[in-house]
């Protein structure tokens, strides 16, 4: 267990067409840490996923990997991005995709390992993906196609994943699914997660730290520490109440709020 | 007639190769407009009595460019299109200022197997080697660039550039197998072997070696029939690879009506 | 004043059938352009100019007249677009390219026996690049007659054809059917495309369609406004490059002129690369900052609904 956090975002701001996406946010994730980033649609997880990934300058603020200045190129982050969707012509199977996450970026055509092979095996048991390993991954159903994606990530041994919006558009039985996979892997495989989302209830047994969008500006800590009236009635601007029932948490705001988080994006009032 | 045996072989190879990709990425706009500029360019050639081989090159290299670069601004199909035009306006243009109008339209446009001379040999199969080892060297960043662009780029790779590169690799192809073809024409060899292809098997590798076999028979067969015909090579070409389609979307629906089974 | 309007400009019966073919053709090319574009049908577009080329050059070897056998082999290639569907992009690609490019391939035969069994020359280049000079005046009533139909025929069904170019859920939800609308839009393309082919060619009649009404898309905010625009644009083009091509008969030493074509082309790829300017400028006052290596950099344009 090192010191230095996994990922630093430090004072990090952009500005997209004039809005200020992200204003001036900032947390750590410290090596295995599981964390949530939660937020309503459209208030910028994907942007700040984005350029965590340095696919996006930030205007001011800086992105830290591992304590040093981010860069594509280097790849230590995992990505599985939110949109899914491999047109079924595609002549590739799920286990060549998989493969691919070891060497896509080298140049020429180098035959792989037996190692690496065998690489590839492991991976999709972990993620439960052997049964149709040799299946057109355009053929997979969403849910299938998403574990491969998964494991396209996980195997070259990121030291954090991040997955925009997994949860999305998926049934209740599948949300457990494949929150569950991923707690377990980041166990196995030793690798920190962030994972955005616009309901945090799924994720409440597993998130051992979330950060909390809303405005552009972010609250994070543990959800004890962030998930409080006082600490999002601040980052709101208005009163918020957080109310705890049956093991689910609910974000309300008064009636009359001029709030378009809460008022518009009712998954959040639910928590 | 020997000559025309090389070449083709040759462009069905580049072809078949090439075209796995133009399939794969969806790029078969641009695989049409590009050999486009390359009319152009032979023409523009000819009227100052250049070798079209580097008229062809120089403006097949420069369609890829500016569909490339144009094609991050606006739309980039109507821009495609517009660039389509412009070439062939142009290339129209250069043959009305010289002598040889018609003749030279339509084996600039539908391709001229026959009448292939030895000393075009030599860099047509450099150009195809170019071609080969370009596609080699980037194999697998074309195959994530295609299938998934946002993650390609978290990983460093750079989708716009590599876009670039490969339309240059298209403009590579054209040159060489426009003389054969026919601007008008290559890029059906690029297609229909390539799209066939895709349907027989689920193995990239498998795919692009099946595009390959296709496009040899393909070229094989339309050389055989235009020599005892006399009509033009490409007319055969194209037909064939529109078949070869046919025959690879039949075999797919085929087999989804196969009870239980998962493509294999 | 005079060097610009060469002598007998005016005067000339020929020039006179080409500038109001062109301006017809043009017109309506534009128009049915605005929605091939808006509906990101460029290659559809496309692919229906290179099948009319088959119908040209078949019906000009069975002796017939090339614009029955524009709008002929367009309708066909219509047909055959609405058979292809539109699910998804790559395969509808895939399937309009082999489409086209068999299409081709019959129409290098046809051009082919065209050239060895006929007596007549030139062919391709009147077929494939246009001859509006030769146009013959008799054809004016039938091309005006087909353009007010085309026109009428696009204007009629012009809101259900956005709505369903923007969400086919929507368009079914208001119960307008989309197989129909989109068949009526087709057979309108056709039709402009064969007339357009009379113009400047089969296969140059993509710029009239696609270039005018791309140009107006970038300029204009409503739907309205780029259908002004894209028939102003063109019928501009038009008539220039036909002055020009006119003119070019004493510029150009060969004393045979360049094709009309070319300049029509020309000019009409000049204004759509103007059309992109405001932008240009526009990034380069705001000095944003760009993504990185992102995966997809094209702005899009949009239109709104109604005025």
């Amino acid at each position: 267990m090192t010191d230095v956090p996994v990922l630093q975002v430090d004072d990090v701001s952009v500005t997209l067409s004039g809005r200020h996406i992200l204003d001036h946010v900032s947390f750590d994730i410290r090596e295995g840490e599981f964390t949530g980033l939660i937020g309503s649609n459209g208030v910028g997880k994907t942007t700040l996923l984005r350029t965590i990934l340095g696919l996006q300058r930030p205007d001011a603020g800086r992105i830290l990997v591992s304590g040093s200045p981010m860069s594509p190129r280097s790849r230590s982050l995992g990505y599985v991005p939110q949109k899914i969707d491999v047109d079924p012509d595609v002549p590739m199977r799920a286990r060549d995709f998989v493969a691919l996450g070891l060497d896509a970026h080298r140049y020429g055509l180098t035959r792989r390992t037996a190692r690496q092979r065998e690489l590839v095996e492991q991976v999709l048991h972990d993620v439960d993906a052997e049964r149709f390993a040799n299946s057109r991954l355009g053929g997979l159903s969403g849910g299938e196609q998403q574990r491969v994606f998964i494991a396209h990530a996980l195997i070259s041994q990121p030291k954090l994943l991040l997955l925009d919006e997994p949860l999305a558009n998926l049934d209740p039985k599948s949300v457990q699914q494949i929150v569950a996979l991923l707690h377990r892997v980041a166990r196995s495989y030793g690798v920190a997660i962030l994972l955005s989302a616009h309901e945090m209830n799924a994720l409440l047994p597993v998130m051992d730290r979330i950060v909390y969008l809303t405005g552009g500006r972010a609250a994070s800590g543990t959800t004890e520490e962030v998930i409080r009236s006082d600490v999002l009635s601040q980052l709101y601007g208005h009163h918020v109440d957080v109310l705890q029932l049956h093991g689910r948490v609910l974000v309300v705001a008064e009636p009359g709020q001029d709030n378009e988080d809460i008022a518009q994006h009712p998954t959040l009032t639910l928590g | 007639m020997v000559n025309a045996w090389e070449v083709g072989t040759m462009v069905a190879v580049v072809g078949g190769v090439v075209g796995f990709f133009v399939v794969l990425r969806g790029s078969a706009f641009p695989a049409h407009a590009i050999p486009n500029g390359a009319f152009a360019g032979a023409a523009g050639a000819n009227l100052i009595a250049v070798n079209p081989l580097i008229g062809l090159g120089v403006f097949s290299f420069a369609a890829a460019l500016g569909i490339g670069t144009l094609s991050r601004r606006g739309r980039s199909d109507a821009v495609t299109a517009l660039a389509l035009v412009m070439m062939l306006a142009l290339g129209a243009a250069f043959l009305s200022l010289s002598s040889q109008y018609e003749p030279q339209i339509f084996s600039l446009l539908f391709g001229e197997i026959l009448g292939v001379s030895s000393s075009e040999i030599l860099p047509v199969v450099a150009l195809g080697v170019v071609c080969l080892v370009a596609v080699a060297v980037l194999y697998r960043p074309l195959l994530l660039t295609s299938i998934a662009p946002d993650i390609a780029a978290a990983r460093g790779l750079r989708p716009p550039r590599i876009e670039i590169v490969f339309l240059i690799v298209i403009a590579c192809a054209t040159t060489m197998t426009v003389p054969v073809v026919g601007a008008l024409l290559i890029f059906t060899l690029m297609l229909g072997p390539a799209a066939a292809a895709q349907c027989f098997t689920n193995r990239a590798g498998r795919a692009m070696g099946a595009s390959v076999a296709i496009a040899l028979v393909t070229i094989w067969v339309s050389l055989v029939s235009a020599y005892e015909s006399n009509w033009p090579v490409g007319f055969y070409v194209s037909v064939f690879s529109a078949a070869w389609y046919g025959i690879g979307r039949g075999y797919l629906w085929w087999r989804t009506r196969q009870p239980g089974r998962t493509t294999s | 004043m005079h060097v610009l309007f060469e002598p007998g400009f005016f005067t000339s019966a020929p020039v006179r059938t080409a500038l109001i073919i062109g301006a017809v053709t043009a017109l309506v090319s534009a128009v049915v352009g605005v929605f091939v574009v808006v509906r990101s049908q460029s290659f559809a577009g496309h692919a229906l100019t290179d099948v009319a080329t088959t119908g040209g050059s078949a019906a000009f070897f069975f002796g017939l007249s090339p614009l029955l056998g524009f709008i002929g082999g367009g309708v066909l290639g219509a047909g055959a677009m609405e058979l292809i569907g539109v699910e998804r992009a790559r395969r509808r690609d895939l399937s309009t390219g082999i489409v086209l490019s068999t299409a081709l391939g019959l129409a290098s035969l046809f051009l082919y026996l065209d050239t060895t069994n006929g007596a007549t020359t030139g062919a391709t280049q009147q077929l494939l690049f246009g001859s509006i000079f030769t146009v013959d005046a008799s054809m004016v009533p039938l091309v005006l007659g087909l353009s007010a139909g085309t026109l009428a025929v696009v204007i009629a069904i012009n809101r259900p054809l956005l709505i369903s170019s923007i969400s086919a859920e929507l368009t079914k939800a208001r119960g307008i059917n989309l197989r129909g609308v989109g068949v009526l839009f087709m057979m309108a393309m056709a039709v402009s495309v064969g007339l357009s082919s009379i113009a400047v060619g089969s296969i140059l009649s993509t710029a009239l369609l696609i270039g005018p009404a791309a140009a107006s898309v970038r300029l204009t905010k409503s739907l309205h406004a780029s259908l002004v625009v894209a028939g102003a644009l063109g019928v501009v083009a038009t008539w220039l490059g036909i002055l020009f091509a006119y003119d070019s008969f004493y510029w150009v030493p060969s004393s045979q002129g360049l094709p009309v074509s070319f300049f029509i082309v020309s000019l009409i790829f000049l204004t759509y690369l103007l059309s992109g300017l405001p932008t240009v400028l526009r990034d380069h006052r705001r000095s944003a900052r760009r993504d990185s290596g992102a995966a997809v950099a094209a702005t899009r344009d949009s239109l709104e609904v109604g005025a």
